[in-house]
């Protein structure tokens, strides 16, 4: 609509337009003329928001968040991370510069803000916002979801509006998979290296040839976490999917799943499902007598989950995570991190915060690298694929599908007495290195678009 | 092939989830056909319920102080919102009615988070209904055993004071002329702000005896209110009989179904729904003509 009205305004007529046109065509076929479209390309023409959201003194970025809803406790705390990470850019924190040495109390000599709204973690509200955002302060980078569902959209959206999206959290192959686009990057782990992480520590600690239910969230982030976890249990182990409780996204009673799961004679109970979800549903496997009975895998940690249903029902529990806070033991920057946002904000930052701390500190190296807000840059200065620092270790992107290439961490629940303060609920059993968890990079199917 | 022990069991899930949504859905069945409001509300007051309860469980430690001081508070929230703002809303189109309650139970959601957090909290049973029973073709757990007990209880105290008490008798005749009770003398405001109390008290007290069951989150009460449409719908607006046969097809509806394919549950909830729209649009035991 904007482009329609900006048409009508140049006062241009359809014949015109339509000589101009063919111009245009006819120079392009002229031999020597072929260096005016490349100069002219050069010159960085106007895309997206750019340069209009990066010319004032601040630049804003866009999080659409789920506030409200099944994912409401993780959005808050992923929120958080983007929060913190902002005003680390602007403070010239030194954690930040570990991860953009070139930043300088602001990116490229401007303020950094952030907007956020919620989402719900629903895709139409989330690209509602995004829109809003755009028209409203020309936002330059978006980001936000807690839901595949919605990185997926947003992935489309950004490739379409020609701005930079970073991913929330996202656990479906899809993000950077089928649904990949050149606009769009993830940091944090996914279906794909979660089953490749744990699937080994569950057959050394489980052995052959066992009876598992699935518990999955009916959208895309459930469907290919099922399927990543289940194909490898089944390759690698002989395990038998004995039944899969399909449920949508907030459900409250899951008593007709768990009686289905009862009568299966599954062995192990692997809940793919996720926020308030995963809450509800292992809270009543515990009330249907399931738990401890069946054993319990989360193979896609979710925040909260050990604090909200209790030490009781995830003591030795094993589960795939980005991020533990007691890996500050182990790597410094973890320290730094976890001590800021302690102190910001009262409690230990669980692995919404820690992708998103970590995500928008890749992008301001990027960002910074590149000495340039201009989308394509910033793109191809990731795509370099350069070995850059993460909360635990060293990481890079892939430039075939914007996958971070990044460990996953594999934690089990500790029993409640052997916790050393009230939010000591997971031990870190393993840091496993993600270049060995990743799929080919077109395995699921990824093209990316254009630059332009 | 059916497993049967699974149909049984599926079939007395939907026993439970049933007695549930019928308790809920009568509290804004009377509502609706009494003062003619569509309290979009509802669902933020089977919220409220939960955490008035779990509240005062917090201070007492005591499921029956909490059951009471959920229900009283729920029905209070009632009354004064009837008061203060429903009333000036009983001329006024629908659609401001709905947007007037849909805005109210923002409100509640998000004040309840404001203080609370998005953090689910947990009420445990009481002591004596811990732990599961052995039913012989399931193992089911004891609180929802009792929970659908206190339900049955809750849903014939209800059918008492409408069908045996005179003040029930108003309310009924309410539903079925509300200007013809009018016009007899009775003061049928006072009688409004009852309705909205005692039906916003069914839900309340719906959302604390739930609340060991499923731990309670602000937005707890989105999807229920969702089905409780559904259920009465189904049953018939107005209708108290039809809120409970309502409630009770659709916790089977779901039950059953989620035995042959879970994704399809809510599909054929709503697919239940269409037909009783189609073949009676008044509802199964509602009246052709009520409003």
């Amino acid at each position: 609509m904007a482009k329609f009205k900006s048409g009508n305004k140049s006062g241009l007529s359809r014949r015109h337009v339509l000589q101009l046109g063919a111009g245009v065509a006819s120079a392009a076929f002229i031999p020597g003329l072929g260096t005016i479209g490349w100069a002219y390309a050069d010159d960085k023409p106007p895309i997206g928001t750019w340069p209009a959201g990066s010319e004032g003194d601040t630049v804003y970025l866009g999080a659409a968040v789920p506030l409200t809803g099944t994912y409401a406790a993780q959005g808050a705390d992923e929120l958080k991370g983007w929060e913190l990470a902002v005003d680390h850019i602007n403070e010239g924190h030194e954690l930040m510069k570990k991860f953009a040495p070139k930043i300088d109390k602001g990116l490229l000599g401007k303020k950094v803000k952030l907007l956020s709204a919620d989402s719900a973690a629903k895709p139409n509200t989330a690209l509602r916002v995004a829109q809003t955002f755009i028209n409203d302060n020309k936002i330059i980078m978006m980001t936000g979801s807690t839901s595949s569902a919605v990185a997926v959209a947003m992935n489309k959206f950004a490739e379409r509006e020609k701005i930079l999206y970073l991913a929330g959290i996202s656990g479906s192959n899809d993000t950077t998979g089928k649904d990949c686009v050149r606009y769009g990057f993830r940091q944090n782990f996914f279906g794909q290296t979660a089953a490749a992480a744990i699937g080994p520590v569950l057959v050394k600690n489980f052995g052959k040839n066992r009876k598992a239910a699935f518990m999955t969230p009916d959208y895309t982030y459930g469907h290919t976490v099922t399927k990543s976890v289940n194909d490898y249990l089944k390759e690698h182990a002989g395990w038998e999917m004995v039944t899969n409780q399909v449920s949508p996204l907030g459900t409250q009673d899951f008593s007709q799943y768990l009686t289905n799961i009862a009568n299966s004679g599954a062995e192990f109970i692997v809940n793919v499902n996720w926020g308030r979800d995963a809450v509800l549903s292992t809270q009543q496997a515990k009330q249907f007598g399931l738990l401890p009975q069946m054993k319990l895998v989360i193979p896609y940690q979710i925040p909260f989950l050990a604090k909200e249903v209790g030490a009781d029902i995830t003591e030795g529990v094993f589960a795939a995570t980005d991020f533990w806070w007691t890996l500050e033991d182990k790597y410094p920057l973890s320290k730094m991190f976890v001590e800021a946002f302690q102190e910001k904000y009262g409690y230990r930052p669980e692995w919404g915060a820690e992708n998103s701390y970590v995500s928008f500190a890749h992008w301001a190296r990027m960002v910074s690298e590149a000495g340039s807000f201009y989308p394509p840059d910033v793109i191809k200065q990731f795509e370099k694929g350069e070995t850059i620092p993460s909360l635990i270790g060293d990481v890079h992107y892939r430039p075939e599908d914007h996958q971070c290439v990044r460990p996953v961490v594999i934690v089990r629940g500790k029993a409640q007495k052997d916790m050393k303060n009230d939010e000591d609920f997971w031990e870190v059993l393993e840091v496993v290195p993600g270049e060995g968890l990743m799929q080919a990079p077109d395995a699921f199917g990824c093209k990316l678009g254009d630059y332009t | 092939m059916v497993n049967w022990a699974n149909f049984i069991s599926q079939c007395f899930n939907g026993l439970v989830l049933g007695a549930l949504l019928a308790l809920i859905s009568s509290g804004l069945t009377i509502i609706y056909g009494t003062l003619g409001v569509l309290n979009l509300a509802h669902g933020a007051m089977f919220m409220l319920g939960g955490y008035a309860g779990w509240l005062a469980y917090t201070y007492s430690d005591s499921f029956i102080i909490a059951v009471i001081v959920g229900s009283v508070f729920v029905m209070l929230v009632g009354v004064v919102m009837e008061r203060l703002i429903i009333r000036h809303f009983y001329s006024r189109p629908h659609e401001d009615q709905l947007l007037v309650t849909f805005g109210l139970g923002i409100v509640f959601v998000e004040g309840v988070r404001f203080f609370f957090g998005s953090l689910s909290k947990m009420t445990p049973p009481p002591a004596m209904f811990q732990g599961i029973t052995n039913l012989g073709f399931m193992f089911y757990p004891t609180y929802r055993l009792a929970a659908l007990g206190i339900v049955a209880i809750a849903l014939l105290a209800l059918y008492i004071v409408l069908y045996r008490t005179r003040i029930g008798m108003i309310v009924r005749a309410g539903i079925e002329d509300a200007v013809m009770v009018d016009s007899l003398g009775i003061d049928v405001y006072k009688i409004f702000m009852l309705v909205f109390g005692i039906g916003a008290m069914a839900a309340g007290f719906a959302g604390i005896v739930n609340a060991p069951v499923v731990s309670i989150a602000p937005d707890m009460g989105e999807a229920i209110l969702v089905q409780t449409f559904v259920v009465v719908v189904i049953g018939g607006v107005g209708s108290f009989p039809g809120a409970i046969l309502g409630g009770l097809i659709a916790g089977e509806i779901i039950s059953i179904t989620s035995m042959f394919n879970p994704g399809y549950s809510y599909v054929m909830l709503f697919v239940a729904m269409t037909l009783v729209l189609v073949l009676r649009p008044y509802g199964l035991l509602g009246s052709a003509g009520r409003e």
